[in-house]
Formats: structure tokens, sequence, C-alpha cells
């Protein structure tokens, strides 16, 4: 497990390596296309400036600004506790020392990814159109699938490679546009020269310079591409280690490769990080240079052919027989401890689709629990209810009985609502919960706390009911 | 003379602290051993505080299987009596035998399965075993190691001398008349 950590490293030197050298000649060749031979470290001065404000702002805030643009939100476990469960499960499988933070993207688009230049320090966010679409296997399976980014360290490779491209494409950006508006500069250098031949030699290296500041970028955002696409198969990898079931993964992609809804927010630069690209429809058939994922299809097949067990060995196996390569995507040392791993079974509802009405259901109400909806059933009739953060009545009628309801208290004080009356109910809300256990499917009555006898209505299917006369909650089971 | 009493002592040092190395990894190993142990213990804990409050809504609904809540009730007592590593392992075997045929059963109950209380209960018990059957991985990993180094020479010298023992495996063994529903995705 340890060895993939450490080649991807070594890895990300060689890369950051080449990148800091294109980072430092650019830099030179526009200096010296700006003002004379002389300025050309001025020139890398000026360039290793940028990408040091470049590296400090994506070192103390990059997670944050990419969870921002995401439109994320971190969630509660209430809000859906089988990802809760699902994510601390592989963080056990994985064995990440904390448990990733737990995001959830309030769109109705399939995808998910992770950020956390650290383990110990790491977010994994999903969309909330994933966790209604998908069964519990399929979610293991994306949830894994992001765990193995953060397990393999790829998240800290991207954060720091991207940084410094992000730089390079800033520089020549910044170079191309001057010249292309400011004669100015020009202006500058010719009187400072003077001399016809000196003119002549600063004409090539402003060639020069224009033919860098094109390739330059190209070139290093080709690696970077290049790169990313072997650490999507290196995770998948991972994710069939540590769930043990690549068809999980497997059904999950093709889930994702066939869903309409485009991804909102995305831009080139946080494309890498999803788990499939989100600004590309229909996984096309061949991975080209530009793409961060190799295409969805190959990747699924791949999955699908491991046929004996759910080590890295295994994997790689499958990789070649499917790819047709034969070169090792997984290190030979990682290989050699000839691991045994089984395949599991299936989860208990794997076999079970979900009817297109209640994944429609399950999404408006996972979007609406991101948004701090309060979920209540209605007294009369038991009618789930879902009312807005922002709603500043105290009661309100029942769409479907018309009987009044109260709103819960967290909920008025959540919107900032005064009330009569709120220190006594809050001194009712720490007492013991009354319970009451259902005796049967009929119509039957019990007595509140505070004396007033209650109808309990045999369609009533919720987990609380108000009492009608203090508010006092009541548990209801069975 | 002199020469060869700074090499004794050079030999005397590199021994002592190979000693010290030797004995300091082999502790470090064992509280890994104790460590992924209590993981384990923890989600065993958990799964046995959820199955009476499962049976507590399932007998509602499963009067007429009677037989299948008595034995879950039967395997978890004696789960939770069981003390060393091998016992825990096959009494949890028996558990796992038995919960994996009440949940068959369940499938003939849709009024059961359609309640918001046992769902949650369900999904809750499914993550505990997942736990407990991934942080069994990391156990048996870490047994390996230790066992590896308790083993091998020259640790053994060590080993033998400070009285580590070996570390159980926690196998749990598949229950023969476990069926788990095969899944076919049609594809």
């Amino acid at each position: 497990m340890w060895e993939l950590i450490r080649l991807n490293k070594r890895k990300s030197m060689v890369l950051f390596v080449i990148m800091g050298i294109f980072l430092v000649v650019l830099g030179y060749v526009v200096g010296a296309a700006y003002a004379g031979p002389e300025a050309g470290w001025g020139g890398v001065a000026v360039a290793l400036l940028i990408w040091g404000i470049w590296s400090l702002i994506g070192y103390f805030s990059g997670d944050k600004i990419i969870l921002k643009m995401s439109g994320a939100k971190e969630v509660t476990p209430d809000v859906h506790p089988q990802l809760f469960n699902v994510v601390e499960e592989m963080k056990i499988a994985s064995g990440l020392p904390v448990m990733p933070k737990v995001y959830i993207i309030d769109t109705p688009a399939l995808n998910a990814f992770a950020i956390g230049r650290k383990p110990e320090n790491c977010a994994i966010a999903v969309t909330a159109g994933l966790l209604a679409r998908l069964n519990r296997d399929e979610l293991q399976g994306v949830v894994a699938h992001e765990t193995g980014h953060i397990h393999n360290r790829d998240v800290q490779f991207m954060t720091y490679a991207g940084i410094m491209l992000g730089a390079i494409i800033i520089i020549s950006h910044i170079f191309l546009r001057s010249l292309w508006f400011g004669a100015g500069s020009n202006r500058r250098f010719r009187s400072k020269s003077g001399g016809k031949g000196g003119g002549q030699g600063q004409a090539i290296i402003m060639i020069v310079a224009i033919v860098f500041a094109i390739l330059a970028p190209i070139a290093a955002q080709l690696m970077y591409f290049a790169l990313s696409r072997k650490r999507e198969y290196l995770a998948d990898a991972s994710a069939v280690r540590f769930t043990r079931y690549p068809e999980g993964l497997a059904s999950a992609l093709e889930k994702l490769a066939n869903s309409k809804e485009d991804m909102p927010r995305v831009n080139k630069a946080t494309a890498p990080m999803y788990i499939i690209n989100p600004l590309k429809k229909k996984g096309r058939k061949v991975a080209n240079l530009t793409s961060t994922h190799p295409p969805i299809s190959e990747r699924i097949k791949i999955l699908r052919s491991i046929a004996s067990g759910a080590g890295y060995n295994d994997y790689q196996t499958a990789f070649s027989k499917v790819t047709g390569k034969g070169g090792a995507l997984v290190p030979p040392s990682a290989l050699a401890d000839k691991e045994k791993i089984s395949i599991r079974d299936a989860s208990p509802d794997a076999d079970k689709p979900k009817a297109a009405k209640n994944e429609k259901r399950e999404l408006g109400d996972i979007m609406r629990a991101v948004n701090e909806y309060v979920f209540m059933a209605c007294v009369g009739c038991g009618l789930k209810m879902k009312i807005p953060p922002d709603f500043k009545k105290e009661k309100f009628d029942c769409p479907r009985c018309g009987t009044a309801n109260k709103v819960p208290l967290a909920q008025m004080a959540a919107a900032g609502v005064i009330l009569e009356g709120v220190q006594e109910a809050q001194k009712r809300s720490k007492e013991k919960e009354q319970v009451y256990h259902r005796k049967g499917t009929e119509w039957q009555s019990f007595r509140c706390k505070c004396g007033k006898t209650l109808q309990l209505s045999p369609y009533f299917s919720g987990s609380h009911m108000n009492c009608s006369n203090c508010g006092r909650s009541i548990r209801i089971e069975g | 003379m002199l020469i060869a009493l700074i090499v004794i002592l050079v030999i005397a040092a590199i021994i002592i602290f190979w000693v010290v190395g030797a004995y300091n990894s082999l502790v470090r190993l064992r509280n890994q051993v104790k460590n992924s142990w209590s993981q384990i213990d923890v989600q065993l804990k958990r799964r046995h505080d959820l199955i009476p409050n499962l049976m507590e809504t399932a007998k509602g609904y499963m009067k007429h299987e009677r037989d299948t809540l008595e034995n879950i009730t039967k395997a978890r007592s004696k789960a939770m009596s069981a003390e060393s590593v091998g016992d825990k392992a096959q009494a949890e075997g028996e558990l796992n035998g038995a919960m994996s045929k009440f949940f068959l059963v369940v499938e003939n109950y849709p009024d059961l399965k359609a309640n918001t209380n046992f769902l949650a209960l369900q999904e809750e018990l499914t993550s505990t075993e997942n736990k407990i059957a991934f942080s069994r991985q990391n156990y048996n990993d870490q047994a390996l190691f230790l066992n590896n180094k308790i083993q091998m020479f020259p640790s053994n010298i060590i080993a033998g001398m400070f009285n580590f023992k070996e570390a159980e495996f926690f196998e749990i063994e598949e229950d023969a008349e476990r069926e788990v529903p095969k899944v076919d995705f049609g594809y």
C-alpha cells in the first residue's frame, strides 16, 4: 500500500521539477524580451514571486476556495446517515487517521470529489443527485474512489501541480496580452538598446519568448492531464481494494456516465478533481491528450473484468488485459506482497432498483435537508411536510387535511422568531421525551403529559407527534 | 590490547542497541495489534447494542418467526460472553449466520420493510457489519506483522527472552447455511 504513495511522491517530484524548469525558463525569456537580455533574471524573480503568491493562496485557502466554487455545503450525519456510515467504513478500510469531513453539493447532477492536502485534514463532497440515484454498494464504490485519491496523496499532488500550472498560464497570458495591447514596452527597449544589431537580437529573443509563452502552458497542461488520467486508474484500483467489490464502482460509473444533468459551477481548473469529468458529456471512446480522465467505458470494462480477487495485482491484470498495455500501472513492489483479498458479496439492497418517482422525492429531500429545511409530520394525517429555514410563522395548515400545525421550536429559533414562552418550552425540551407504543393499526388515543387526550390516526407514519394543547413532541413507536 | 578492548566495546554497544531496537519494535507491534483489536471491539459492541432494538421493532410484525428471533438473541448473548479472540470469532460467525437468516425472512414482511425505524436500524447494522469486516482485515494484517517478527530470526530470540506471545487471528468462519441472494444486474 505504501509503495503507491511513495511512487506517487517520486513522480510528483519529477513533474514538479519539469514544471519548475518551465516556469524559470518562461520567466527568463519573458524578462529578456521585455527589457533586454540582462533583465532575464529579473523576469525569473517576478515569475517565482507570482508562483509564491499563488502557492500561499493555494496552501492556506485552496480547499475553501474549491469547496465554495463547487457550491458544496458541510452537513451533519442526520442529513444523510448512510453517506456518513459509508465514509466511516472507507476511513477504516483505508486506514485514514481521521474521519474526512462530508460535504453535499446541492445539484441533481451525479459527481463527487475529494480535497485536502493531508489525510489528517480532508473532505469528501458528493452531489445530492448521486445520493438519490445510487444504491449502497455504488455509493460505497464512489466514496472509496475518493478515499483512494486522499490515500494515494493525489489531492496533494493536484493542488501543487495545479498551482504551478496556474502560475505558468498567468505569466504567459499577461505577456501575450501585453504584446497585443501595449506597444509601450516595445518602445522602451528600442530606445534603450539603440543600435540596429541590438534590435535584431531583441527581435529573436522576442520571437523565442512568444513561441515559449504559447507552448509552455500547453505542454505543462498536457503533463498535468496525463498524470491526472493515470491517477484515476490508481484511485479505481484502491477503491476495489478498499471495498472488495468492483461491481459497486463499475455500476456507479455507468450511472454517472449515463446521467443527463450538467454539473454546475465547474471549470477546467477544478475538473480533474471530480470522479468523472464534469465538463464533457457522453464519454468518448478514446482518451486524447487533453482529457483529464480516462474514458469511462474503459474504466468500467477494467472493473468488470476483475475476475478473482480485490488486491492491486488483480486490478493490474485486468488493466493490462483491457488496455493491452504492458506497462505497470501499479508499481511491482506493491504487487510483491501477494495479498489475496477475496471479493465480497453484494449488499442486500443491491438488487432493488429505485423507482424513478422515489428517486426524485429523495433527491428533493436531500437538497432540502442540505439547505436546512425542517421535516415534520402533520399532527392530523401524518403527511411529511418540509418547512423552509426562513419560514417565520408560528402555525400553518396542513395542505392535505387542513389541521393547524405548530412549527417546531428549534426551527423558530433558527429563523430568529422570538416567541412567548420560549424559555418554558426549552425547559420542556430538556425533560425526558414521552414515548407512545402503538398497539395495533386502528385509531388509538392516549394521554399527553399535560393531560390532553390525543388521537392517533392509523395513517400516521411520522416518528413524532405534537400535542395540540402544550406542543410537546411525543415519539410514536411501533 | 587497547584496540581489542575498543572492538569488544563497540560490538557490545551494537548488540545492546540492536536488542533495544528489536524490543521496542516488538512492543510497538504489540500495541498496534491491541489498538486494532479495540477498534473491532467497539464495532462488535455497537452491533450487540443494535440487535435488541431491531428485535423490538421486528417483534410486532413477525409473530410467526419466534425461532429466528430467539436464535439471534441466543447467538448474541453467546457472542457477548465470549472472551478470547478465537471464541469471539466463532460466536460472531454464528451471530452472522442468524442475522443473515433473519434478513432473508424479513423479505416476506413488506410492512416491516416499509417501517422507517426498521430501515434506519438495518442501515446501521449493515454499516457496523462492514466496519467489522474492514477493521478485521486491519487487525489480521497487524497480527501477521507481529507474528512474523516473533517467529523470524533473529528477533525471535528477543521475543523468547521477554515472552512475547503470538496474536490470534480473527477469522470469522463462513457459515455453510449462509445464503446471500445472488445479484443479477442484467448486463
